[in-house]
């Protein structure tokens, strides 16, 4: 057991059509070692045994990769430090007395479910729209090393395919886009080979996906790329701005 | 006590799979449109399976509980996945593959399916490289591969630290192209509650709509089980928060046999506990064991001296230290098996050599490798008579490129930084060779339910090989289900569609709804978790990595009273018809409740020690695990009988063609 | 509207608004250029030759209906971001630190234009309106010492004025930060982001940000103190 104490204001939301409220929750007995995600089971298993509602948070992983937790931490979206998920954060970053705002992702696109759980389906239905390569199982293909990926470009593809899909980037930017989201998808698939057949009929229809699900527009603010916790380079927004005009003016 | 028929093809083992894909029968492409297919779970098993359904033709309706299908726990693997390539031209074969995870799984898992495994391994390379997932790549461009625990070859591709995310992206691409199509009906936030057993056939599941807690009746010809381990009976472990045994418990108390479910993986390089507070282990990746040095201080001052905090690891003399793997395992040293290493560090922890102030951990030290790569690197850029200090430099560089990822998250978590001190590390329960019994066809004691990847009992064995379960998991449902699953729906072109009105559906639907409302009106005073902790311990100290018959005894004993304890002070907070995590964790719970009772009974049974089931009465001279394969080669498989802790054991016995049966050797 | 395309998608307004970003700012350089004239000191001689030279040519003043036409263009579609960037998130949050992800012009783009627009108004109600549209207004400034419609007595006239003077600078402030941002910006929609050229643009974007603004500051600044005459 530590002996930090905080107070936590929570955004409390009973369902999707409920007003919601932030919340004061004092807990004490905070240790260092905890990650905040343990410092909210702390909290709920008070709560449950006072015979209060639990505070419904998104988790699954706890190893920052499953891209399943959210929340917006003291103002930021997965706390004040940088290339972490919020499971990764731990209380060490704070000290005793500190008052800490936890809402969740606040987005038009990602309605609220209850408290701080969003619906990050959005994401599902842009990736449905074209992030894929159009292969059928077949245990017949070529083999993988019949065509050699320079090296440089499959770096890249990896650094963009390292996205979890977690939303902070729409969290995060204010004008709540997901343009950082749909560019890392789209340059993965832009930078390898297998990709390249589908490359434009998949940045034009992700992003007519991502217009569709009410995302507001990139003005290259650049808080997505500070915020992401795996370091998804705003140079891939850039890659899809190329992208996406080359097959606008191409397409016939 | 029955015997169980695999229906294993006959002929020599080389030849048992394309034998039996050529004799299988078929669904012709337009029937296909009339056969629906429901995919429980969405990890590299579940994803892969249903889009590769989909590409066929069936209806698929697809579940997980996670808020998106690309969350499932696949993704956290790190380390990577084989396959019998040999692009190192290091001697790699399908039967090199095949023998070393039949021996790794210490002789315990099915012949015939452990080579079919090895003989599609490559197959799922040119599969993810075809969807475009970014395996690493050498300077050529082309695939580049690492070795791994317990092989000799370099078989293992990988993807930096991020393995299982890149392939279970792949896999969710594909099914998100399926859904896109409309050939794959996602039904993410659910979760199954009961399989529907009509006839005798698995005709469909009842599901928990987690956001309006709706139960939702679902009818299919067929139902594919590919829900993942059962680690987090142990309350501790690297798995998910939300990782279940429901699906697969729900199913066993249906009809389907639960095999081997005692064998469990404990792995051996996982951050150690630091607190009551914790809610999960995070695991390092195996791979750190390729340069890492695993050690604890020779004399017992020394570590009574760390964990008291008066000295630190690098006080320790390097003549002061006990690299015990690579003591007692010279030609495997360091990467000896998960299981070996994971018993080890216990056996050093035990007798007081621990690092930390609970006294359980072991040092993974990267002073030699950082001197190593330093010294090698040097040389590269000419650098003559390079100083201590310009060697560490360029070490740490080196070693930070190829595990800098692992180094930041061991930071993160601990608070401390590993280029500087030894890492610390203790085993940490990881994976479940155990689970549901399956045939050649994947086919459950349950006709027309299927299961794939770790639900099943698997062609692990008692103890997995690193990078074999993401090998297996996509092995299954890109390449072994969508074929044997057939055999049996070619029976099914003229059913039409399953009607979920009938009285198995009202029954299983009234089942789960009965148990609902139990939770909510046990009203007691203690949280889900609490039970759940309590439980967790009974089964690490009494069923973990070291068991004996007393120990089991007591622990089905206290599982027992827990279970009585939870069903009469379990307080479940809110509603059943709303977003509930409360009531997700309890239902989960109440299944684990059961399902440890089983584990002990089944390690209590198996008088010998093989792989990650190590029975303290049964070991050599030497401290190593002792089989008897007189008695003991079979897959121990129970059938539920009504109530918890009375399942009945069936028999499969285990033969061996191609491989003669020997002692385990790593030395 | 169209969901595919150059026109209406989300990705379309950004290269509507780069490409109209860009041309406006070709046009500053040919403004400020010009109005440096002042600076020969000659009682505005070199500078009314100019003035007199764009206020005649016939392409001078086809393109300035081009420019009108991008400025409207610029602003129209500018609003349009910024409503549909204000109803994605019809909740705000209750506590955000965004200084520490992002800067405060990039953020206050439409808000910036918006005073850049509202300077605008001012400005061409001086230098344009009065200028080519109210008869009479040239008259009291006579011809200067070439002989030629004297806009730089209109000048100093506006700017004796303190209260303008300070609106102008205000102006350029505002189209100081806008700058900041958007020049960089411009290149990024348009997909011109690369490792070896992004310090040569960004360099490029903030020396042309200060640069611009700062020039055009210094004319009301030297005219009311008399500098230049």
């Amino acid at each position: 057991m530590g002996n930090m104490k905080l107070t936590l204001k929570i955004w409390r939301q009973a369902g999707p059509s409920a007003k919601g409220a932030m919340v004061d929750y004092p807990v004490t007995d905070i240790s260092e070692d905890m990650s905040f995600l343990e410092m909210l089971d702390v909290l709920n298993d008070k709560l449950v045994r006072e015979g209060q509602e639990p505070v419904a948070f998104d988790h699954d992983c706890r190893e920052g990769i499953c891209g399943a937790c959210s929340l917006f931490i003291d103002g930021r979206p997965h706390g004040p430090s940088r290339h972490i998920t919020t499971c990764q954060l731990h209380m060490r970053k704070f000290k005793d007395g500190d008052v800490i705002h936890v809402e969740p992702w606040r987005s038009g696109s990602f309605p609220i479910i209850k408290d701080l759980v969003v619906d990050r389906g959005a994401f599902d239905r842009i990736q449905a729209a074209g992030g894929f390569v159009s292969v059928n199982t077949n245990g017949n293909l070529v083999d993988a090393n019949a065509m050699p990926i320079p090296k440089p470009e499959s770096d890249k593809a990896f650094d963009a395919a390292a996205c979890i899909g977690c939303g902070a980037c729409v969290a995060a930017c204010p004008n709540s886009s997901a343009m950082l989201f749909v560019a890392a998808k789209v340059s993965q698939y832009a930078l390898l080979p297998q990709g390249r057949p589908e490359a434009k009929e998949r940045a034009l229809n992700m992003v007519e996906q991502m217009d569709k699900e009410g995302f507001g527009n990139c003005s290259n603010i650049g808080a997505c790329e500070i915020e992401c916790p795996k370091d998804i380079s705003l140079e891939n927004i850039a890659r899809l701005n190329r992208e996406y005009l080359g097959a606008s003016v191409a397409k016939e | 006590m029955s015997i169980l028929d695999a229906k294993v093809p006959a002929g020599p083992i080389e030849k048992k799979w394309s034998e039996h894909k050529d004799h299988i029968r078929l669904v012709n492409p337009a029937n296909k449109r009339r056969i629906d297919i429901i995919v429980v779970g969405t990890g590299l098993a579940g994803a892969s399976a249903a889009s590769s359904l989909a590409e066929m033709g069936y209806n698929v309706k697809s579940f997980c509980y996670q808020d998106s299908s690309r969350r499932a726990h696949s993704i956290a693997a790190q380390g990577g996945i084989n396959a019998a390539k040999n692009y190192p031209n290091d001697g790699d074969s399908i039967y090199r593959l095949f023998y070393d995870t039949l021996k790794g799984g210490d002789y315990r898992a099915r012949e015939s399916n452990t080579w079919r495994l090895a003989e599609v391994s490559a197959s799922i390379i040119d599969q993810c490289v075809a969807q475009g997932v970014p395996f690493a790549r050498d300077y050529g461009g082309l695939l580049d591969n690492r070795s791994f625990g317990g092989a000799l070859v370099s078989r293992t591709f990988y993807a930096r630290g991020q393995t299982g995310q890149q392939l279970l992206l792949g896999a969710y691409s594909a099914l998100m192209r399926q859904v896109g199509k409309g050939k794959v009906k996602m039904y993410d936030r659910h979760e199954m509650q009961d399989l529907v057993v009509v006839d005798g056939k698995a005709r469909g599941i009842i599901a928990r709509n987690l956001v309006t807690g709706e139960l939702e009746r679902h009818g299919a010809h067929a139902v594919l089980l590919c829900t993942g381990g059962y680690g987090n009976v142990f309350f501790l472990s690297t798995n998910a928060m939300g990782s279940n045994v429901t699906a697969a418990w729900k199913a066993h108390k249906r009809g389907a046999y639960m095999a081997n479910p005692c064998y469990t993986q404990i792995h051996p390089t996982c951050i150690p506990v630091s607190g009551d507070h914790q809610s999960k282990l995070t695991l390092m990746s195996e791979s750190l064991r390729n340069d890492g040095r695993i050690w604890v201080p020779k004399k017992l001052e020394d570590a009574k001296a760390i964990q008291e905090g008066k000295k630190k690891g690098s006080d320790i003399a390097e003549d002061d230290r006990d690299y015990y793997l690579e003591r007692r395992y010279p030609s495997f040293g360091n990467l000896v098996p998960r299981d070996v290493a994971s018993r080890a560090a216990k056996e050093r922890c035990d007798a007081g050599f621990g690092v930390n102030k609970t006294g359980e951990a072991v040092y993974l030290d990267f002073a030699s490798a950082i001197e190593r790569y330093g010294k090698l690197e040097a040389n590269v850029n000419h650098i003559d008579n390079p100083s201590a200090e310009k060697i560490r430099e360029l070490g740490m560089k080196v070693v930070s490129e190829k595990y800098g990822n692992l180094f930041d998250m061991y930071e993160n978590i601990v608070g401390e930084n590993a280029y500087v001190h030894a890492m610390k590390i203790y085993p940490a329960v990881h994976y479940t060779m155990g689970g549901l019994w399956v045939d050649y066809n994947l086919q459950s004691t349950v006709p027309g339910m299927y299961v794939l990847g770790e639900a099943n009992f698997s062609d692990h064995g008692a103890n997995r090989l690193g990078a074999s379960a993401l090998m297996q998991g996509l092995a299954d449902g890109y390449f072994i289900l969508p074929y044997t699953i057939a055999d049996q729906l070619s029976g099914e072109i003229r059913t039409g569609p399953i009607k979920t009105d009938t009285a198995e559906f009202v029954e299983a639907e009234k089942s789960v709804r009965e148990r609902i409302d139990k939770f909510f009106s046990t009203k007691g005073t203690e949280p889900v978790d609490h039970f759940h902790k309590r439980l967790g311990k009974v089964m690490w100290e009494k069923c973990g990595m070291a068991r004996n018959a007393k120990g089991l005894q007591e622990g089905i004993e206290e599982i027992r009273k827990i279970r009585e304890d939870f069903w009469a002070n379990v307080r479940v907070p809110g509603k059943p018809n709303e977003l509930n995590q409360e009531l997700e964790k309890a239902g989960r719970v109440a299944d684990f409740l059961e399902l440890g009772e089983l584990m002990c009974k089944d390690a209590l049974i198996r008088n010998e020690s093989c792989g990650g089931h190590f029975r303290e009465e049964y070991q050599t001279e030497e401290g190593e695990a002792l089989r008897d394969d007189a008695n003991y080669a079979f897959v121990g498989a129970w059938e539920w009988t009504g109530e918890p802790g009375n399942d009945v054991l069936h028999k499969e016995k285990l033969e061996f063609e191609a491989l003669k049966l020997s002692q385990r050797s790593y030395k | 509207m169209a969901q595919q395309g150059l026109f209406g998608t989300s990705l379309a307004k950004k290269y509507w608004m780069a490409l109209t970003g860009i041309f406006l700012i070709t046009f500053l350089v040919v403004h400020a250029g010009i109005n440096a004239m002042i600076f020969f000191n000659d009682g505005g001689v070199t500078f009314n030759t100019w003035a007199h030279f764009m206020g005649t040519n016939l392409i001078i003043r086809t393109m300035e209906i081009v420019l009108f036409l991008g400025l409207i263009l610029h602003v129209v579609d500018g609003l349009m971001l910024w409503k549909q960037n204000r109803a994605a998130r019809p909740t705000d949050y209750a506590f955000a630190k965004h200084n520490a992800n992002s800067k405060w012009y990039s953020r206050s783009m439409g808000i910036l234009g918006t005073l850049i627009l509202l300077f605008l108004i001012v400005h061409l109600w001086h230098f344009w309106v009065k200028t080519r549209h109210i008869a009479g207004t040239m008259e009291p400034y006579g011809v200067d010492a070439a002989g030629q419609e004297n806009l730089f007595a209109l000048m100093a006239d506006v700017f004796s004025n303190p209260l303008i003077v300070v609106v102008y600078v205000l102006g350029c402030f505002s189209l100081f930060w806008h700058l900041l941002h958007g020049f960089r910006s411009a290149f990024q929609s348009l997909g011109l982001n690369h490792k070896k050229y992004n310090g040569a643009i960004a360099f490029l974007g903030a020396a042309f940000a200060i640069i611009v603004p700062l020039l055009f500051a210094s004319m009301p600044v030297a005219m009311y103190l008399g500098w230049v005459k």
